[in-house]
């Protein structure tokens, strides 16, 4: 395949006279690593929430492999191969974590269901490092492990995208430093990902490619430690002057 | 299938044929009583199929069993009353996808006062047809059926909901429910239709609730709009389904028995007064129970499992 896996052109989204997203567009081909970042309130998780239908674009359009699911509801576009983790996390409280990731499998793009199902969602929590605590009901874990669960149910959609929204915000040192190491593994299985992201350490280590979002716009793209020393980014960041 | 499922089958099918011998041995106010039970079991465990899993509480049970009645009623004269049972629960299963199709996507309080609207306006508009369209205040139906047989239909019925809600909760159908019970967003995000999985299961509630009204029509020999649209049914049912709980499928039940027991004395000593009592049960309930009877005993059985663990006897 040559085209690329996931194109995003003139994407707008207006909440009334708020354009939370004004004409981004960037493309990513199969495999990378792209890194969406930018100030709070920038608009990267709306970026988000309109590559995996939470909302409709008011403008713009969405193309998975060539084929557009800009305004397609969320089911649909998981069908069709967009998973994500959520900026504020969200678990299915009354299940085990072992259903929590069968319930990314089944009505997915992955189609799995029973032993098949299953197998997958153990195999998955062992490569989160929760194999043992696969019985647990959700509401017993910890933060960080169910930010693990989510990401082994994500996966579970056997998805063409993952979409990470600030997956890394929360985690001590050690955690972090755990957390990138599975993500490079993922990474280098040939995972395509988007992450939002605020970890600095984990941009540069993780991702090939930035693309920066201020106010709204797309105001840099490109190479990762050029983009960081871009003056334009710095000021965004910190302030002008 | 499980052992224990297995032993499961085993006694309710047990428990199934001694029932089914109870006409043999008593008639008259036990015989009722018993069609009574039976159909609120039928009734609260074809909701709960339903509301226990989507946490919508329907009042739309008296536009269902109404629909089942003037099945029978209307047909009597024509098909054998088994085969009208049938068509009852189609009517009730196409009713419940029109008015699915168009509610299910307003949540909580909405869909509450839509369906009580809704079971208004078809006993409304049922009555008004009769007499201006067809010029009669009801319809006979008038069969050899005495209670026996009722309450062995029921028994038929209650045994076909529970093996139906069963094999839902194994399908992906069921475990889609407890998805979107647990958050819809996720649900939606991970591929789950969440409107049509709701829609596929209130027609299979509603056809159960049309064939219970169905089964009743000959008990009621002259149907008329007030008796076959009671209102008074849908809010019954809430009652004993959330007295005994809507977590599991055989959780109604527990609410049903001494809920029915306890309704038929109160209407025979305080007919007046049945309205009020029947309010503040609902209060009781709706305070004092959460999650019912079946919920509380659940909730006291895990607080003794935990108390257990941590004191270290728990694990035999």
């Amino acid at each position: 395949m040559s085209g690329p896996i996931l194109e995003v052109a003139s994407l707008s989204k207006a909440f009334g006279g708020l354009v939370a997203v004004n004409d981004v567009s960037f493309a990513l081909a199969e495999g990378e690593l792209l890194g969406l970042i930018g100030p709070n309130g920038s608009g990267k998780t709306t970026t988000m929430n309109l590559v995996s239908g939470a909302l409709a674009p008011t403008a713009g359009e969405i193309r998975l492999d060539g084929a557009p699911i800009s305004g397609l509801s969320p089911s649909v576009i998981s069908r069709a191969g967009v998973a994500r983790t959520f900026q504020l996390v969200r678990v299915l409280p009354g299940m085990t974590a072992v259903e929590n990731v069968v319930a990314g499998a089944v009505f997915s793009r992955a189609g799995l269901w029973g032993v098949a199902a299953e197998a997958t969602a153990r195999r998955l929590l062992g490569r989160v490092g929760l194999e043992e605590r696969a019985e647990l009901p959700l509401s017993a874990m910890t933060y960080i492990d169910q930010k693990r669960v989510e990401l082994a149910r994500a996966l579970a959609a056997d998805p063409r995208v993952l979409l990470l929204d600030e997956w890394l915000a929360g985690l001590n040192p050690t955690e972090l430093q755990t957390a990138i190491e599975l993500l490079k593994e993922i990474h280098a299985d040939g995972m395509t990902i988007i992450m939002v992201e605020h970890v600095m350490d984990a941009i540069r280590s993780l991702c090939d490619r930035c693309v920066v979002m201020n106010t709204g716009a797309k105001i840099a793209e490109g190479d990762t430690a050029a983009v960081l020393a871009d003056p334009h980014v710095m000021a965004a960041y910190l302030g002008d002057e | 299938m499980t052992r224990s499922e297995g032993l499961t089958l085993f006694t309710a099918a047990a428990a199934f044929a001694a029932l089914a011998a109870l006409p043999f041995v008593t008639e008259g106010f036990y015989l009722t009583l018993a069609v009574n039970m039976a159909l609120y079991i039928a009734l609260c465990t074809a909701w709960t199929l339903f509301s226990g899993p989507t946490h919508l509480v329907s009042l739309a049970t008296a536009a269902f069993f109404g629909i089942g009645t003037y099945s029978v009623a209307i047909g009597i004269e024509i098909l054998p009353f088994p085969l009208l049972i049938l068509c009852g629960g189609v009517a009730g299963a196409l009713f419940a996808a029109l008015v699915g199709a168009a509610t299910l996507r307003v949540s909580g309080a909405y869909f509450v006062i839509f369906t009580l609207g809704l079971a208004e306006l078809t006993r409304q508009v049922v009555a008004y047809l009769q007499t201006k369209v067809f010029g009669s205040m009801g319809l006979f139906v008038l069969t050899d059926h005495g209670e026996g047989d009722l309450f062995r239909y029921l028994l038929g019925l209650i045994a076909a909901i529970f093996l139906v809600g069963w094999l839902i909760g194994r399908a992906r159908l069921g475990f889609a429910m407890r998805v979107i019970g647990n958050d819809e967003v996720v649900a939606r995000h991970f591929g789950i239709e969440v409107a049509r999985s709701k829609v596929i299961l209130f027609m299979v509630s509603g056809a159960f609730i049309a064939m219970v009204g169905a089964i009743m029509a000959p008990r009621y020999a002259y149907i008329e709009p007030q008796s076959a649209f009671n209102p008074t049914m849908s809010f019954l049912v809430v009652i004993m389904a959330l007295l005994g709980g809507t977590r599991r499928l055989w959780g109604p039940l527990v609410g049903v028995v001494p809920f029915t027991i306890v309704a038929d004395f109160i209407s025979a000593n305080f007919p007046d007064h049945f309205n009020v009592i029947i309010g503040l049960a609902f209060l009781a309930v709706v305070y004092l129970l959460k999650d019912g009877v079946t919920g509380a005993i659940e909730q006291a059985l895990g607080r003794r499992r935990r108390a257990a663990s941590v004191t270290g006897e728990g694990r035999a």
